[in-house]
């Protein structure tokens, strides 16, 4: 009965609070100033992006010959030649991007479901080993998923059944990066668990549901921003993958959307049309990028891996 | 009773990471004391020799094949880089994050739309695009000086290769740092403060009010207030990012390997860069193995000290 009548009171009081603070408006002069400064900042913020774009639909010349970041004749030529055949092999992108969404979807499925089970164990539950397995789990953390390449290439080259090699595959590519990963995973999930008061568990634990039960009914709906964000970082992790499949695979049929751009930059950016290699980088960038603009307002709550607590 | 409850939610978790992440661990040390190679990984092949400590002498004693691999170099170079990229990451961050927070300034929100948008793109991205962008001839950097500053005073084509630079700027043995390094860091840069800004954003809108006009009536200036105020409530929050920053810069792949190649003479190149070079490009298990073990300790000593530093830190406000 008290809650909507402090609401009604507190608010025009916060309002007055808010007014009250600083020297309220700044002066015309701080405003310009203000506003010169946001706008060098975006410029640089944005002048990359600017010319990638314009790059990718100028397709007059082979390779940017001026700074022009208005194209006279803008087409979308480039990008309907990478689509086609992004590079010399006879790869389509379509193809390389279904083999990229297959890592992708692989590692944020399995680093999400496997992680918030064992998240949620280490969150709330106090069992033999807890510390132990929890010291292992941040022992990985910390190392690059690149320092493990040279067993996981030893082992999952012995993995031989018929004419199909583990190592060789878009499944062994995905289970390197997934032991990268999932430690990645269950110790951000952890930290967003160990948040969520204990309470609302132990209420429905008294109603009668069990752990199981209160786990998916009410912890899961809660951890929606983190499994969000930890599901996002997965997918990047996978559709980005570069070194991993780079070294294991050798087949182009399985060939990554990663290893064709590294065929566009470096000591290939010289047969390389410049307008191919921005549309790429575009076609690549942008459904990740459109996902995590959506999902910005999770980013900081779901991000606890910073957070180091017992 | 509990326990077992416990080990049945571990279960998945703890049997993938025994399989694809412990035991590819300790097989790694067991590889890193052999000298195992290409010739070793045929399924009919001899198993590798055991050399002893020898991969960990080469690698100290830069008896490597790698052209210019020096180890105190590469990983004095890496511990610079990941410093000097997290103090700027951090310090522009929060400054942007406050100019963003003036009371009563215009388009906040659009500025704030569009400085999320290096976060959002992917680091492969931003270090190809980067790199395309200090090319000699065709970058955008060289050909804005060109239609700036060039036109302006009529010079001829401004053609600096950044990232090629032979000549060090700074040279003071193991520090080497070539024009490269700042190139790196200047797209490293753009790349990172975003992120701090946000996380710094969310803190300062935490802070309530009342402590500022309370500042205020006791007389404190916006300096005095910033120290007083702003800087306690953001320490919390910007130290377990600092941190996390730091070993992500500090494994930071995409950058070195995609931009400079690790170039010029090895003087951008970082332990992950190596590491990838010894398994990708000279098949040298044994060897790769004794370096990530290296890569290990270094890294459980720096998790070690920054944890320390972040609790001694943490103690500040309490």
């Amino acid at each position: 009965m008290t809650t909507p009548n402090a609401v009604a009171v507190s608010q025009p009081a916060a309002r007055a609070r808010t007014r009250s603070r600083g020297r309220g408006e700044p002066s015309l002069v701080r405003q310009i100033l203000l506003q010169l400064l946001c706008l060098a900042i975006a410029l640089t913020v944005l002048f990359p992006i600017a010319w990638v774009v314009s790059m990718s639909l100028d397709t007059t010349n082979t390779r940017p010959t001026g700074l022009n970041l208005m194209p006279a004749h803008p087409s979308l030529d480039a990008y309907r030649a990478v689509i086609a055949q992004p590079t010399e092999n006879p790869v389509s992108f379509p193809q390389l991007a279904l083999n990229s969404l297959f890592i992708a979807v692989f590692i944020s499925v399995l680093s999400v479901a496997i992680g918030i089970m064992a998240a949620y164990a280490f969150s709330r539950m106090r069992f033999g080993g807890r510390e132990f397995l929890m010291i292992a789990i941040l022992a990985v953390l910390m190392l690059p998923p690149i320092a493990t390449i040279a067993p996981l290439f030893v082992m999952l080259n012995k993995v031989v059944i018929g004419a199909f090699n583990l190592r060789n595959s878009l499944i062994g590519v995905s289970l390197a990066v997934l032991a990268g990963q999932l430690p990645f995973a269950v110790w951000n999930m952890k930290g967003y668990l160990d948040t969520i008061p204990k309470e609302l568990e132990e209420a429905a634990t008294v109603d009668g549901a069990g752990r199981v039960q209160a786990f998916i009914k009410i912890i899961l709906p809660l951890s929606t921003p983190v499994i969000a964000v930890t599901g996002l970082f997965g997918f990047i992790a996978g559709w980005t993958e570069f070194y991993f499949s780079w070294t294991f695979l050798t087949n182009p049929d399985n060939f990554t959307l990663a290893m064709a751009l590294n065929g566009m930059v470096g000591q290939y950016a010289g047969s390389t049309p410049w307008s191919s290699f921005a549309a790429f980088s575009i076609l690549v960038a942008l459904p990740v990028s459109v996902v995590y603009l959506l999902l910005q307002r999770y980013i900081v709550s779901g991000l606890t891996v910073g957070g180091v607590k017992g | 009773m509990n326990t077992r409850t416990a080990y049945l939610f571990l279960l998945p978790a703890l049997l993938v990471m025994l399989v694809i992440t412990f035991y590819p661990l300790v097989y790694q040390v067991w590889m890193s004391f052999t000298d195992y190679g290409l010739k070793n990984l045929k399924s009919t092949a001899p198993p590798p020799n055991y050399v002893g400590f020898d991969n960990y002498i080469r690698i100290l004693n830069n008896d490597i094949v790698i052209p210019n691999f020096d180890f105190l170099r590469i990983l004095t170079f890496n511990l610079f880089w990941a410093f000097t990229n997290v103090i700027i990451h951090v310090v522009l961050g929060v400054a942007i994050a406050l100019l963003l927070n003036v009371k009563g300034l215009k388009f906040g929100r659009v500025y704030r739309a569009i400085f999320i948008l290096p976060v959002v793109i992917p680091p492969i991205i931003v270090a190809t695009v980067w790199r395309n962008m200090f090319d000699p001839q065709y970058g955008a950097i060289n050909q804005l000086v060109n239609s700036t500053v060039g036109i302006l005073f009529k010079l001829p084509p401004f053609t600096l290769d950044w990232l090629n630079q032979p000549n060090p700027i700074f040279s003071v043995y193991p520090l080497v740092l070539p024009l490269a390094y700042f190139a790196l860091l200047a797209a490293n840069v753009w790349l990172g403060w975003p992120l701090n800004s946000v996380v710094a954003t969310g803190a300062l809108q935490s802070i309530p009010g009342d402590l500022y006009e309370a500042a205020e009536m006791d007389g404190a200036g916006a300096w005095m207030k910033f120290r007083v105020v702003t800087l306690p409530h953001l320490r919390p929050a910007m130290l377990p990012y600092a941190i996390y920053g730091f070993v992500v810069t500090f494994n930071l792949f995409y950058l070195s390997y995609f931009m400079s190649g690790g170039g010029p003479f090895g003087q951008t190149e970082l332990l992950v860069t190596t590491a990838f070079r010894l398994v990708n490009e000279q098949h040298l298990y044994g060897v790769a193995a004794a370096f990530a073990v290296f890569q290990f300790f270094i890294l459980l000593v720096l998790t070690l000290i920054t944890n320390k530093l972040g609790k001694a830190t943490a103690s500040y406000d309490a």
